[in-house]
């Protein structure tokens, strides 16, 4: 249980163990790793949004001296052939721009992308879906003719792949109570992750069908799982070894590149490696789901809520799996409310399979309900962060997604901002200010560590999670508080899917909470192994030891004449009482805790050029207890920044024929430092009863209310809303010339 | 194709190389050198994390050709730190948490240092205009902005 209790190492800010080799340029990220003998693979993509695919002729790129390996499709097992591998490489369909169709392995890059133009393929070019609009309207082209609504083929063939619905009361009876209703409708942009670093892999397999994959990923053993069934192989067949992973969030839980590499690898008989650009990685990994949302709400004049609705489309891609559930999750989450509707629709459109992005699904919808809130607000007069309080959900409110939340954070977040003294500042001149709430349920999932003891009583963790953000850190100060020894003697690896047990990705916030519980429960275990070997050693009964402050001592009452036993004492000795100390622990992490922010931003436009500048940005956020406070603003103020970064900016653009027109970093515009403010961190702690030391996963809240704050602020500023992301100059400048 | 054989310093030593006339100075650096410090991550110049210095100009080596080095001086984040401790850019970074993943890091480092080694004490505005050739997806630039400021202070002090 979280007690208060007197922490020495949690909450200290000290230097990260992989710091030195990642400011020197030592530490191997993806595209870093050299095998001997190893060629180079490029990819082939579709030119068409949707296109069938009649043939994929290989033979001329097979001719090109120097080209090792070629294949298509059709080379990959039809067993197994799911979504996912139809996606790394397209059989009888190419559906979206940038789709793989073909590889070529070559002795260099420069070789394979030469021997890319020599494959001949023939496409007949189909009409593209483009829009949410267009994949629901009746007689739509169909991206996928097999594709059932929720599986029900009763019905004919739809580019809806899937419905769901919550459902609370009665709204309309909710409706019909309320002095206020608010009925509005937002469409947001797909976005792309943007981390810096392209996916890259390398590959080799044997003679004995053994493959060995070192790649960027945010999972080693999703990678391996997910590998092994594109290939139709066994787990055990294939071991990933992750290297350093630059940016993921999201993005790299899923795979593209290395079944691809291991089947040329195969071909070629040597190590394949792969890397994509960066206009690969725009046109066909990553982006999340552009929306459509309507939402409807209803509430009395003294703020009281008494009904909701939210309709949430989201698209897909090409291939089922918008996050439109956790976006119904988390649209209504922050406040409890007796009457609520919220309907998900799964869209099939002709672009890149949406990949997880950063609380996948709840930006988008949050962005749409959080509008509409700030418009009661405004309507009924009311302080839009006391309107939240009124409303919002506490400990014992069961969540519009069914269960009933424990301990949660929202009201001390509310109430902090409130008192906070950014919040309690005058705008200045011009100035619009815009608050919103941000939300992420979080998840646990499965973890396992291994605490290693050397004999010199160094600490050594192994465990599975991918360092995104300094989580070893995290690592080596829950060890250090668990086993009472100084953070400077732990080092924490990221170990390979043979060097270390399952783990689940690096994802949903997880991390430091469910990877975290299994290395304190790892410490739990070195020190039962401790106070074994110290009472051998005292000729005592176990019980009658305890463990303080790193040493093995007496229990009070025991009457021994012993000195006490740090850990370095006991791993010196611990051959003579019964070999290494070895800690180890394996969960299914339950009760991850939600964590709740609000954020509020201060903004100007300018109204000769559309141009939004951000002034001032806030963000309080419940991080249930922060282990290293220094990384959990650096959560706070990323996903903030990546938050303002599509509120403003950032979209892929389309033209007629499904064809990105800017998937480069120079046309797709993530913020650049010039761009932003300072961005204002107060971490509020409302402990995890479901962790040892109350953590709660903080990594993907952050982005979630950057969006509505920021166009709440242009609202405040402009007098009128501009309900369509991003804010951008054309698209504000253009309200402005309409409005004069 | 032919190979183009390049002479060129990279952070004090003397190289020698053999280049394809379309290789970036960046893929010489990587692949021809050994030294992966330096990273890609676009290949169009927009992002930074190749940032190196050429005969002391920063520049991104994606957009450099190999050939181009002949004779010049490279500076990369390999040389950076002395021998024994780490520059203070690079300590101060590391006290800031101003890294989560660390793949933009060496850009950034060379781009403050240069900074710091020109205007030794820049404002907010002057940091933030400077490193806006660099992204940075994971911290929001607040943490590297800090501490840029904080390594321009402790030279000051130190000198």
């Amino acid at each position: 249980m979280a007690e208060a209790v007197d922490l020495k190492a949690i909450g200290t800010r000290p230097i990260r163990p992989d710091g030195v080799d990642k400011v020197t340029g030592r530490a191997n990220f993806g595209a870093d790793m050299a095998l001997p003998g190893m060629v180079h693979a490029k990819v082939l993509r579709s030119p068409y949004a949707h296109a069938r695919i009649k043939n994929v002729d290989l033979s001329k790129a097979l001719e090109l001296d120097g080209v090792f390996a070629a294949i298509c499709g059709r080379d990959l097992p039809e067993e197994g052939a799911n979504d996912l591998s139809i996606n790394i490489l397209a059989r009888d369909k190419a559906l979206y721009h940038g789709h793989a169709v073909a590889a070529v392995a070559a002795r260099t890059p420069a070789l394979a992308e030469q021997a890319l133009d020599l494959i001949e393929v023939d496409y007949e070019e189909l009409d593209p879906v483009l829009s949410i609009d267009d994949a629901i309207a009746d007689g739509a082209t169909l991206v996928n003719e097999n594709m059932y609504t929720n599986g029900d083929r009763s019905q004919p063939p739809s580019n809806i792949a899937a419905k769901q619905k919550f459902e609370r009361g009665d709204v309309e009876k909710g409706f019909a109570e309320a002095d206020v209703v608010v009925e509005e409708s937002y469409r947001v942009p797909t976005a792309h992750q943007g981390y810096i670093e392209p996916h890259a892999c390398i590959a080799t397999i044997n003679e004995a069908g053994r493959a060995t994959v070192w790649c960027c990923t945010q999972g080693q053993f999703d990678v391996r799982s997910m590998t092994a069934g594109v290939l139709n192989k066994k787990v055990s067949d294939i071991k990933v070894i992750p290297s350093e992973i630059g940016g993921g969030f999201g993005g790299k839980t899923t795979i593209y590149l290395e079944p691809v590499a291991v089947k040329l690898s195969e071909i070629s008989g040597r190590p394949v490696k792969m890397v994509m650009n960066r206009e690969e990685v725009f046109r066909a990994t990553g982006p999340t789901s552009a929306t459509f949302c309507r939402t409807k709400v209803g509430a009395k004049s003294d703020g009281t809520i008494t009904a909701a609705t939210a309709w949430l489309a989201y698209e897909a891609g090409a291939f089922p799996g918008a996050p439109v559930g956790p976006g119904c999750m988390s649209v209504l989450a922050p406040y409890n409310l007796e009457n609520l509707l919220i309907e998900g629709l799964d869209v099939l459109v002709n672009k890149p399979k949406v990949a997880a992005y950063r609380a996948p699904g709840a930006p988008q919808s949050m962005h749409a309900m959080e509008c509409t809130i700030d418009e009661v607000a405004r309507k009924i007069g009311m302080d839009p962060i006391d309107l939240r309080l009124k409303n919002a959900a506490d400990e014992g409110t069961v969540a519009p997604y069914g269960p009933r939340f424990p301990a949660i954070g929202l009201v001390e977040c509310l109430k902090a901002a409130r008192e906070h003294p950014n919040y309690l500042s005058q705008k200045g001149e011009g100035v619009g200010r815009g608050v919103a709430v941000g939300f992420w349920f979080n998840i646990g999932m499965q973890s396992s560590a291994e605490v290693r003891i050397a004999e010199n009583g160094a600490v050594t963790i192994m465990e599975g999670s991918p360092d995104i953000g300094g989580s070893r850190a995290s690592m080596c100060l829950m060890a250090a508080e668990t086993l009472g020894v100084s953070y400077d003697t732990i080092n924490a690896h990221v170990g390979d899917t043979e060097a270390t047990g399952f783990c689940n990705v690096t994802g949903g916030s997880r991390t430091t909470f469910a990877t975290g519980l299994a290395v304190v429960q790892a410490c739990e275990d070195i020190i039962a192994q401790c106070k074994e070997r110290a009472a051998l050693t005292w000729d005592l009964d176990v019980d009658q030891v305890d463990w303080e402050e790193g040493k093995a001592v007496p229990k009070p009452g025991v009457n021994a004449d012993v000195q006490p036993l740090s850990l370095a004492d006991i791993a010196r000795s611990a051959g003579r009482t019964g070999g290494p100390l070895l800690g180890r622990a394996s969960l299914n992490a339950q009760g991850p805790g939600a964590s709740f922010s609000v954020n509020w931003t201060d903004v100007t436009v300018d109204r000769d050029t559309g141009k939004v500048d951000v002034l001032a940005f806030t963000a309080v956020q419940d991080a249930g207890r922060a282990i290293h406070p220094a990384y959990v603003e650096g959560q706070m103020q990323g996903g903030a920044v990546q938050g303002l970064g599509w509120a403003l900016n950032e979209e892929y653009i389309y033209d007629q024929k499904g064809v990105m027109e800017n998937a480069g970093f120079l046309d797709y515009r993530v913020p650049v430092a010039s761009d932003m403010p300072m961005i204002e961190c107060q971490i509020v702690e409302v402990p995890n009863p479901s962790h040892p030391y109350g953590v709660r996963g903080v990594g993907e809240t952050p982005i979630v209310a950057p969006l509505a704050a920021t166009s709440n602020a242009v609202r405040d500023v402009l007098g009128y809303r501009i309900n369509d992301l991003p804010l951008s100059p054309p698209r504000v400048l253009e309200t402005l010339d309409e409005s004069n | 194709m032919k190979k183009v054989h390049v002479s060129t310093t990279v952070n004090g030593q003397q190289e020698e190389a053999l280049c394809e006339v379309h290789q970036s100075l960046l893929d010489l650096l990587r692949d021809e050198l050994g030294l992966t410090g330096t990273k890609e991550g676009c290949g169009t110049g927009d992002c930074g994390a190749c940032t190196v210095l050429l005969d002391g100009r920063l520049v991104c080596s994606c957009l450099v050709l190999g050939v181009e080095a002949e004779g010049k001086e490279v500076t990369t984040i390999e040389g950076i730190a002395e021998p024994d401790r780490l520059h203070v850019v690079q300590q101060k970074f590391l006290e800031h948490a101003a890294l989560q993943c660390g793949i933009c890091t060496p850009g950034f480092i060379v781009a403050a240092k240069a900074l710091l080694d020109q205007n030794p004490d820049p404002d907010e505005t002057t940091i933030r205009y400077w490193l806006a050739g660099n992204l940075c997806r994971c911290t929001g630039y607040d943490k590297i902005v800090r501490a840029v400021q904080d390594a321009a202070q402790e030279l000051a002090q130190s000198s």
